[in-house]
């Protein structure tokens, strides 16, 4: 785990605290790497957890670091499984209320589900990454 | 998602640093004879002669055209089976394994972290058994099978070799590659399991069982692609490739390797991406460095054992999501590259691959992609057609000196093993990523329907999608609870238990130990468990 801020002078989330964390097995962590670093450059402190966390493992450091996002980063075809167990074990812990943002290969019709279920924003590799910070800046204001 | 001033017909889309590759080489209007330092016959060479600038071969591909190989494998084996079949009957040449990530970590399906991966991205491969269905009706004495496996390679290679023991198949007569490259596993794939050391030593003993019972198979492929994808530019990709190698070629030697002999079967594996004479100046310069390097570093003057062999995947994070039937294109034009980059395997991504398994059909034009090339186009008639061009020996020239000088950086670094146990090389294949994502999206590289030539509404995946058995893990459970209820328990765990010692014991090599436990069924999470206890797990360096 690796904790990471800004201090520079275009920082729409200076001041908050967002973990960026890989669920299951996928090795893929270019996009997480890249958000990571996205964020901190926004001014946000990133905590990002390295590969292969379970669900029980994040929410426990989501709720541990007192963070203001979650954001789970999942291109291995397993997000609906693994973004329904983190939510729910977060649920159970108490901390529902945190915001989740789900990233990764996720197709249309799984991202519309998502936003339905209540996950807070779905951002996809070719996004640009000033609207996946804007977006995200947009729920934590 | 709409890009501001990125419509159709847009004057404002204008190709950016037109004097420069992706790489950061230079590219003049025009380059002209005096402009190339290299082009002497010397520097170039003759087509497969020392320092093999031309390629391997004498004759290019006019003797056989390259293996068209299309990485396949989903869900249990009988369907990744039928796949195979179908591939094999359109006129594919050689199999190419694409595995789960349970059994790409070393978890058996009914572990925890693995229960909602069963399948997903691979077939499932616990046991022997599961192989056993996976080639059945495959004749392994004829068809050459590449493995996408690195963290439990060795595992998957034993369970081949046991396969073909089964079969009645000798040894001798396989031929293949398992990927078997950890170190870019740490660096980019992260299917890695033990450390860094007890790591390289069981692909050193991989490659070293390898060579000695099946002779014609190759024990690794030395992979860049994955870094590429991961944010590396082509000559990054390049030099941190052959600099891996070197760090193999230094591990087999440690453990009694000669090189004259297993660098004959070492192998390498690259992305192709869009910028094409870039990327055919990669693999000549590739292959000139290699060659000069096992010479002048190892005093090896075999040309057999200088020879850079390589396959490509063409594709990858060069495709997209968006407009998914331009990827058909872009595979093309990669394709070409490879093909006079001189490549010995290709294969080429479905057009759907940026967001899903292919479907059955997406597979088959992705396959007819590199036969069309092959087959109709000319391309294949004289060997390195752009050998001598002004700008292609040039370009050749740069590329080498790049690659030479990260070189120079890891080896001044202490060698590629500390660079990535430190998390030194991964915290900058990350600030690469970050870096080709802003030039993406402030349009300095420009991607044709992503951030240029946008429609609005503009269809973001094709009609046919591909669809998993829901019940596959079911599937794979239920199978994978029967070999356990039916194998002989006793003599799995004794197996078990000699691998264990083996592993304790660092002369050893592990290998025959791991074969007689497929033999005996014991399984890829079983055999991990073993040799988690002796080695530990890796540990991995989070560096932002």
């Amino acid at each position: 785990m690796n904790t990471t801020s800004n201090t520079g002078a275009d920082t729409p989330l200076k001041g908050k605290r967002i973990l960026v964390a890989k669920p299951g097995l996928d090795g893929h962590d270019v996009g997480a790497k890249v958000i990571a670093l996205a964020l901190r450059d926004a001014g946000a402190n990133v905590i990002y957890t390295g590969l292969r966390k379970t669900p029980e493992y994040i929410a426990r450091i989501a709720i541990d670091e007192d963070v203001d996002a979650v954001g789970l980063s999942i291109l291995s075809g397993s997000h609906n499984e693994l973004v329904t167990q983190t939510v729910a074990v977060l649920e159970q812990q108490g901390a529902g209320e945190i915001p989740v943002f789900v990233g990764g290969t996720i197709p249309a019709d799984d991202r519309t589900a998502f936003l339905a279920s209540g996950i807070r924003g779905v951002f996809t590799s070719e996004m640009p990454l000033a609207d996946v910070i804007s977006a995200i800046a947009k729920v934590l204001s | 998602m709409k890009v501001a001033g990125a419509d159709l017909d847009d004057e404002s889309v204008v190709q950016p640093r037109p004097g420069l590759t992706p790489s950061g080489l230079k590219v003049p209007p025009v380059v002209r004879a005096g402009d190339v330092a290299g082009s002497a016959d010397a520097q170039i060479g003759e087509p497969g002669q020392y320092p093999f600038t031309r390629g391997i071969f004498p004759d290019g591909y006019r003797g056989r055209l390259w293996t068209m190989r299309q990485y396949s494998g989903f869900g249990t084996a009988e369907e990744s089976n039928e796949r195979y079949k179908f591939l094999l009957a359109q006129g594919q040449t050689g199999l190419s394994v694409a595995l789960d990530l349970p059994t790409q970590c070393g978890l058996d399906p009914t572990d925890p972290m693995a229960r909602s991966e069963v399948g997903k991205v691979g077939v499932s491969l616990s046991n022997l058994a599961e192989m056993e269905v996976l080639f059945n009706g495959i004749d392994l004495a004829n068809i050459s099978t590449s493995f996408t496996i690195n963290g439990s390679a060795a595992m998957i290679f034993a369970m081949y070799v046991a396969c073909a023991d089964k079969k009645g198949v000798p040894r001798g007569k396989l031929t293949g590659t398992i990927q078997n490259d950890i170190l870019k596993e740490y660096v980019a794939r992260g299917t890695w399991i033990f450390p860094v050391r007890p790591s390289m030593r069981m692909i050193a003993d991989s490659i070293l069982y390898s060579n000695q019972e099946s002779p014609r198979f190759n024990p690794i492929s030395i992979a860049g692609a994955h870094m590429r994808d991961a944010g590396c530019t082509a000559v990054e990709e390049m030099a941190y490739t052959l600099a891996n190698g070197l760090a193999y070629v230094d591990s087999v030697v440690a453990r009694g390797g000669d090189v004259a002999k297993f660098a004959k079967r070492l192998s390498f594996f690259f992305y192709v991406h869009m910028d094409l004479f870039e990327e055919v100046a990669k693999f000549r310069a590739g292959r000139r460095i290699w060659a000069r390097m096992i010479k002048e570093r190892y005093g090896v003057n075999d040309e057999k054992a200088q020879m850079f062999r390589f396959g490509v995947v063409c594709g990858g994070s060069s495709l997209t999501a968006a407009q998914p039937y331009n990827n058909v294109v872009r595979v093309a034009i990669e394709t070409c590259a490879a093909v006079m980059g001189g490549a010995q395997s290709i294969f080429t991504c479905a057009y759907d691959e940026a967001f899903q398994i292919p479907t059955e059909s997406s597979a088959e034009l992705a396959l007819r992609t590199q036969q069309i090339i092959g087959y109709e186009s000319g391309i294949a008639r004289t060997v390195d057609p752009l050998g001598g061009s002004y700008f292609v020996e040039q370009l050749t020239d740069q590329t080498e000196a790049g690659i030479r000088e990260l070189i120079a950086e890891i080896d001044a670094y202490g060698g590629a093993v500390k660079a990535i146990e430190d998390g030194w090389l991964q915290s900058r294949v990350a600030r690469r990523a970050l870096e080709r994502k802003q030039d993406t999206d402030n349009r300095d590289r420009l991607v044709v329907g992503q951030n240029c030539f946008r429609r609005e509404n503009q269809s973001e995946q094709p009609g046919e999608l591909f669809h998993l058995d829901p019940n596959t893990s079911k599937t794979v459970t239920d199978r994978y609870q029967a070999v356990l209820d039916t194998r002989n328990n006793a003599e799995a765990q004794k197996t078990l238990r000699q691998l264990s010692d083996a592993a304790r014991r660092e002369q050893e090599n592990i290998m025959p130990y791991m074969v007689d436990c497929c033999h005996a069924y014991a399984t890829i999470g079983e055999m991990v468990a073993c040799l988690k206890e002796q080695w530990g797990e890796f540990q991995e360096p989070v560096h932002l």
